[in-house]
Parts: C-alpha cells; structure tokens; sequence
C-alpha cells in the first residue's frame, strides 16, 4: 500500500494548483462579466484558502466572499447571555474553546470566569460528559456551538445516556436555511456557492438540490486541501458560466448524495429546527437546532430559569455600534471594509465575533493577511 | 477542525478506535460513521468523532475528478494542452495504478 | 499598524507567552530598569545582554523554567534549564560558557527521587555543553503554594564577537538549524487534557558546539541569531525582521518539519512556526557564505536536518510572509506560545 504521506502531497501539489489555477482564470474570464461573484459558507474553506495563500492565485475578476459560515460568530447575544447567566449562577460550563471570549451582551463566558465562574474548555462533548462523571456534585452544562456536523456529536453522546447532572444549551445551527437567507438578500450578487463539505458528508450533496433549483444557482460540495478547494472553484465557475444551476460533488471521497443516513437519523432523533436570529444576519428560518420535548430533561433551557436581564446594563460601546460582523457574515462586506479590523479590533481585543473565533473571517484575515496583496513580495 | 487529515485506524474497542495520524494517536467515536470501521482503513475526524470512512480508492479517484474537471474546461486554448501534458507527467496521473511504487521522491520533492 | 493600547491592570497568562503582549509587559513595567551599559542592555530586549570587557564581550544571561509536566519525553526541566542557558550565549556568540548558576525553589513534598533525576539531567547537559554550575541557590515553599519546582538558570561566557538579532539586511539567507515545533507539540500531547497521544519528543539540546561550527565556516558574514522557544521560528522571525526593518519571505516547502509534528499540528488546529523549540537556532548569513555555512551545520549531530528557509527582503519591513508553494501569505505576530508554562 502507498505510503499515506504521498497521498497527502497528492492534494497540496503546487503543480496541479498552478494547473487548475490557470483554468480557473481562463473559465472566470469566457463566463463575459467581472467581477465572478461566489461564496463559501465554512471556516474552514476560509481558513484554507487562507492558509495557503490561495487569494493571491485566484484570478483578480473571481470574488470568493465568505458568507455565514462560522458557528461561533453567528451565534446571538441571549445565547450567550445564556451561558453566561448558568456560569455566573455557579454551575460548571463546558464549551468548545472558540466560544469563551465572544462577548455576549455584557460580558463573555471569559468574564464570567474571571469573576469566580467554572468554565471549561473541552474539545469533545465526550470531555464534557465526563466532567459530569468527575463533578457529580455539580451540574454541568455542555454550551454547544457548531453547525450540523458537530450537532450530530452532541445527539450521539445523548443517546449513548449521560449522567443527571449533564445538560445541553444548545446553540447549535444549520446552514442550509441561511443559504436561503442570503442568496435572497438584496444587493447580493452571488452567482453560485461552494457547500462546506463535511457538513455535506453528514447531510449528504442532496440536500442542496432543492436550493439550487429554486434560486436557480450552481451548489458545489468541495472539500478543504488546496485542490479541493481550486477544483471546486473551477468546476462552479464552469457550471455558472453554462447557466446550469445543478449541484456537483467535488469532494467524492467523503460525500455522497444521501449522506450519511445513520447520523441522520441520530440528528432528527434529538434536534429540531427552530427559527431563531443569526448574531448580526437575520432572523433565519429553521436555522437553530434545539432540543426535542422529548430530550427536555437534558435541556439546560428547560432545566434552569435563565435570568439574562441583569446582563443588559451595558449599552452598546461605541465600538460595538461601528462593528460590521453583521455584514461580513452575509457577505456583502469584506474584513478590510471595516473601519476597525486592524485598528482597534484585533485578536487581543476583539469588537465582533468574526475577530474571536478561529472560523471568522476578520481572525483569519488578521492571521493570514487576507488581500492578495502579497503577489510583488518575491526574493 | 474541518482540515483533518485522514487518520488510519489501528485498533477498535467497542465504539472507540485508536487512530494514526502519521505517528499522533488519538482516539476517536464511532457512533456516528455510516460503516462498518475495521483496522487498517482510513477515517476522518471531526471533535473526536469518525464521521467518515474513507474508501481506499479515494486518492485515484479524486485524481481522475481534477483531471476531468481541467478537461472539461475551455478545451481549445492552446495553453491547455500544455498543462495537461504537465499534469500527463506527474506522479499517479494514470488513476488506475495512482497507488504504485511509480512515485520517485525525486518527483515529489518539488520545490 | 496603530495598536488598541489598554494599560496592563493585572497580569494575565498571555504576558508570559513569548509574544507581543510579554514585550508589552516588559517595557511598560521592566524597562525603566534598564540603564545604559557599554554594549548591548535591557533596552535590546535581545536573548542576553552583553558588556564589553576590553577587546572582548562578557555576555550574561538568565532564565526561570516554569516547564509543565516536569518530565517530558526526550528531557525534564533540568535539562531545559541547563540548554536554555547554553543556547541564549551561544546565540549571542558565546558558545563557551564560562559557567551557570541554578537557584532551586521547591514546594514541600517534593520527592527526593525527582530531585536526583534532575540533577543527573542537569549535569548530562553540562557534559555536551562543556558548561559547569559554579553557585546555586536553594528555597522551599509550603505545600501549595508553589506548583513542584522552578528552575532559574545564568549564564555567563566571554566571545571576541558578538552577534545580535538585529542585523538582516535584504539578501540574508535565513537558516534553522533542524526540524522545528518539536518541544511544543511534545508537551502539548503531554498534556493530559488534550488527549493525544505520540512518539513525539521534545528537541532540547545544547546548540553551543553547533553554532561554534557555524561561526567558524561564515565568520562576519553571520550576521543575525536567535534561539526560537517559546512564540516558535515564527516569533524568532518577526523579532529579527522588526529589528533590522526588512521583511522576511519563507519557503513553506523549505521548512523541515517531522511528520508527526505536522499531524499533532493539524489535529490541534496549531501550526508547529508557532510553538517553542529548544534544540534550534535561526541563523541569518550573507548570501556568500550561506551554503557553507549550512555544510558545516549539516556536519555536526544535531544539524543533520539543517535548511536554508527563507530571505531576508527590503519590502514589508516588519513582517513574515510564507510562500506556500501556492500562493503568499503573512505570518501574523501571534500572541506568543499557544499552551502556558511550555518552558
């Protein structure tokens, strides 16, 4: 059997991206209008195409724009204030690492602690439940964040059974609906969306077909090394350029078109779909997943009276008034169109979400250097 | 992290594997992948759960999927012909022996 | 780039991780120590300090070990200790060391047993390096109030020439002098809360005799040298780019980095530029004497992976950029090392 590690280079291959890089330029150029206009909808493909430098070989007449695709970052001010209030109430709070410093309305769960609450960082719902077992004196409540896929974790640790003392404030989202949401935004120009391909592993590439067909645009499912991503991005500016608003599989390897059905069902088993605002988007239509009736006894909602009034004494700071996230997250603003990424928002001291979560776009554009700006730095 | 690197399963207890990423052990859940997992095939993690089992013959295929996508773009570019004879050249061009010993390290050191 | 400037009220974990908010910390509260010296002092912030002594330099440096869990694989905090010592002189040029101090605060309970271990790491490391301890210092703290052992370690050596981090100029090959990230994935997959496991090993070593080799093939056209811990190769760089005002640009293809390095890195979501090395040294070389300088690097055991990685560049004074193999990007000035009490 090959050695894994060659493999590997197979996807980071700086020949076949200089290939697929020269066809892409050619394809965005024969589609007869500039600027390209495409959006990704996960952190990953963000951080990705920023890792690699991938910006600085994309044709200048393409426009890759991120829209909502950071879990973190969208989730809403009373979920925070939420987690917070169980923190501040003495109750042990488990969350992925990511969600600790966003600022809720008046503090964040970083706060929280500094002020003598239990917060924990963990990088499995697993970890959580067993800090459960470790605590059993104490509740513990799993402040879950993350899209579809890690929702899928959080519904197979509850079916697997967990301790009394184990809850879920779920804060979990799905993206489809705010695919919805934001192709239907006026002064959105999107002309075709790359659908983030381990959410699709789990949903399946169907999924988005309904999509495509009703806002007549072309969905492609792409994976995350640097060809995925440029053969994805070449492969969606060809189905523009046809007019074919169909949905294609860049990314056989992990995704079919039914997806992982086992998951599924674990998913639907536990989680429903609820309307609830997007932080700084919209008000999206079966975007939150929360907990069924049936799982009530789990549901730190429904466990706990939340009180998040007294969190609210802090109007908006004058910075968080001039903050952007809002608009980066639909994809109508870039990190540079803000007046305060750089400047007084930075990862140490962060105005908006998009600057906390290592999935916002401002953090990955501040980590990287986000603009192709870099094309006449040579030896 | 969504950028997980396949890792190869090197033992199963229950609904726990112990998977090798390139010399990282980690141990991941398999309550959540969609087939039957058994040691020595490949997975893809997400929070510490397989969310995936990744069939051998990924790495052709996919392979075979950029070439297809190149030829199907603008095809009388004269340029184009050029790039698919770099790409003709390159180690595992040929999808059907993509995992022979045909890859020298010479090849994929490229600069 | 202008900068949000909240005073420091209380000191957080971030000011003791290597980064921008440890210089912060150092020059609002330690600086106005500093006073002026015949040579390189405080305000250089540079690994040591060094003082001119006739036609030669005494360099002086010191260093407390913090280092969680103790005992890692591939060293304990005692070797830590000793090579950290041994490495800032040698990257200031002065790769004999003249001798070191080592002041012990224990906490009560600590076992005997562990002492020794340390003991006999220290004086293994003495032994490559060729340094001796000559005084020392003994504490105990109650139980509690102090987590196991700190180390504290100086050091003091005298060279002819001195070499800083200050002085790139564009065209200077960048050199490290092995695989990089190695100490810091190994105690992050150490730390029990990460649940990893690995063979990774921590690189501590003495660079002391390594750098002598390079000094000796390059001569004044060794021009730059840090020792990378704690922030990674990426925080030794942007120093050493601010410093001198040039621009770096890094070959990302170039750099060696061990495999499982690289995988501990994807799976933490970690990029092994950031995370601290303790057997390394980021040389910067004329660009005539580059390859002979990593010939002679490449002769000795503990540079066998040595590369050329990048060039120091006269655009974007200031900043790291890597050039990925398909495209550019910059290596943001991170906070510092990503895990607390690495070293």
């Amino acid at each position: 059997m090959a050695d894994p590690g060659l493999d590997e280079l197979k996807f980071r291959d700086p020949a076949r991206a200089r290939a697929l890089s020269a066809a892409l330029a050619r394809e965005v150029a024969a589609v007869g209008h500039e600027p390209v206009s495409v959006m990704h909808v996960c952190g990953s493909h963000e951080q990705s195409i920023a890792r690699f430098g991938l910006r600085a070989v994309f044709p200048p007449g393409l426009q890759v724009v991120m829209g909502p695709g950071c879990p973190v970052c969208v989730t809403d001010l009373p979920e925070v204030d939420e987690a917070v209030a169980l923190a501040l109430a003495g109750h042990r709070v488990a969350t992925y690492g990511d969600m600790v410093k966003v600022p809720g309305s008046a503090r964040s769960l970083a706060d929280a602690e500094a002020e003598g609450g239990k917060v924990d960082v963990v990088y499995s719902v697993q970890q959580a439940v067993e800090l459960a077992r470790t605590h059993p004196g104490e509740e513990v409540v799993f402040f879950a964040s993350g899209f579809e896929t890690t929702a899928v974790a959080t519904a197979a640790v509850l079916l697997n059974g967990v301790p009394g003392n184990f809850s879920v404030l779920s804060a979990h989202k799905y993206v489809p609906p705010a695919m919805e949401v934001v192709a239907e935004m006026p002064g959105s120009h999107i002309e075709g969306f790359l659908a983030a391909g381990h959410a699709a592993a789990i949903t399946g590439s169907a999924v988005f077909e309904p999509f495509a067909a009703k806002h007549r645009v072309p969905v492609v499912v792409a994976g995350f090394e640097p060809l995925d991503v440029l053969a994805a991005l070449l492969k969606l500016v060809e189905l523009i350029r046809g007019k074919r608003a169909e949905v294609a599989n860049m990314y056989p390897r992990v995704v079919t078109r039914e997806g992982n059905r086992p998951a599924q069902e674990k998913l639907w088993r536990v989680f429903q779909l609820v309307g609830g605002r997007w932080r700084g988007i919209a008000h999206i239509p079966d975007g939150n997943l929360r907990l069924r009736d049936e799982w009530a006894h789990l549901d730190a909602r429904r466990r706990f009276s939340l009180d998040i009034s007294g969190l609210h004494d802090r109007a908006p700071s004058g910075l968080a008034q001039r903050c952007i996230c809002g608009e980066i997250m639909a994809g109508l603003k870039q990190p540079s169109d803000c007046e305060l990424f750089g400047r007084e928002c930075l990862p140490d001291s962060p105005v908006g979400a998009c600057m906390v979560s290592s999935e916002g776009s401002c953090k990955i554009w501040h980590t990287y250097g986000g603009l192709p700006d870099l094309r006449e730095v040579r030896r | 992290m969504c950028l997980g690197v396949p890792g190869k399963v090197l033992a199963i207890d229950g609904m726990e594997a112990t998977v090798d990423f390139f010399g990282v052990r980690k141990v991941l859940r398999l309550d959540i992948v969609d087939e039957p997992v058994t040691v020595g095939d490949y997975v893809l993690n997400h929070v510490g759960f397989a969310i995936r089992r990744i069939p051998p013959s990924e790495v052709g295929e996919t392979l075979a999927l950029f070439e297809q996508v190149l030829k199907e773009a603008a095809q009388d570019d004269l340029m184009a012909a050029d790039v698919r004879g770099e790409l003709a050249g390159l180690p595992g061009a040929r999808s059907d022996r993509a995992r022979a010993h045909g890859s020298t390290p010479a090849a994929e050191e490229k600069s | 780039m202008t900068r949000a400037a909240a005073p420091i009220e209380r000191v957080g974990l971030k000011h003791g991780a290597g980064g921008r908010a440890m210089r912060t910390l150092i020059e609002e509260i330690f600086l106005p120590l500093g006073g002026p010296v015949d040579g390189i002092g405080l305000a250089a912030l540079d690994d040591g300090a060094a003082i001119r002594l006739g036609d030669r330099w005494l360099v002086l440096t010191t260093d407390s070990h913090v280092v969680q869990p103790i005992f890692f694989p591939g060293g304990d905090i005692g070797r830590l200790a000793v090579c950290g010592t041994v490495n800032d002189l040698a990257v200031m040029g002065a790769t004999e060391p003249l001798g070191l101090t080592c002041a012990v605060v224990v906490e009560e309970g600590f076992p005997r047993s562990d002492l020794e271990r340390i003991r006999d790491s220290m004086r293994q490391a003495c032994e490559e390096s060729g340094a001796t301890i000559v005084t020392g210092d003994t504490k105990v703290m109650g139980k509690g109030e102090l987590d196991g052992i700190v180390l504290n370690t100086a050091g003091v050596a005298l060279t002819r020439r001195m070499v800083t981090d200050s002085g790139l100029r564009p065209g200077d090959r960048i050199i490290v002098t092995g695989t990089i990230g190695d100490h810091g994935m190994a105690i992050m997959t150490r730390r029990r809360d990460l649940k990893l496991e690995g063979d990774l090993r921590s690189d501590v070593a003495p660079v002391n005799g390594l750098v002598r080799a390079a000094l000796a093939a390059g001569g004044e056209d060794v021009v730059a040298m840090k020792d990378p811990t704690r922030g990674g190769v990426a925080s030794t760089l942007h120093e050493m780019a601010g410093k001198a005002r040039v621009g770096i640009l890094l070959e990302e293809a170039a750099l060696p980095v061990n495999p499982e390095v690289r995988a501990a890195g994807e799976i933490l979501g970690i990029d092994p530029l950031v995370v601290a090395n303790e057997g390394k040294a980021v040389i910067g070389v004329r660009p005539a004497s580059a390859d002979k300088v990593l010939a002679a690097i490449r002769e000795h055991p503990l540079g066998r992976r040595a590369a050329i990685v990048g060039t120091a560049i006269a655009q974007r004074p200031g900043n790291v950029i890597l050039d990925t193999g398909f495209g550019k990007r910059l290596i943001a000035e991170i906070e510092g090392e990503p895990l607390p009490r690495i070293c």
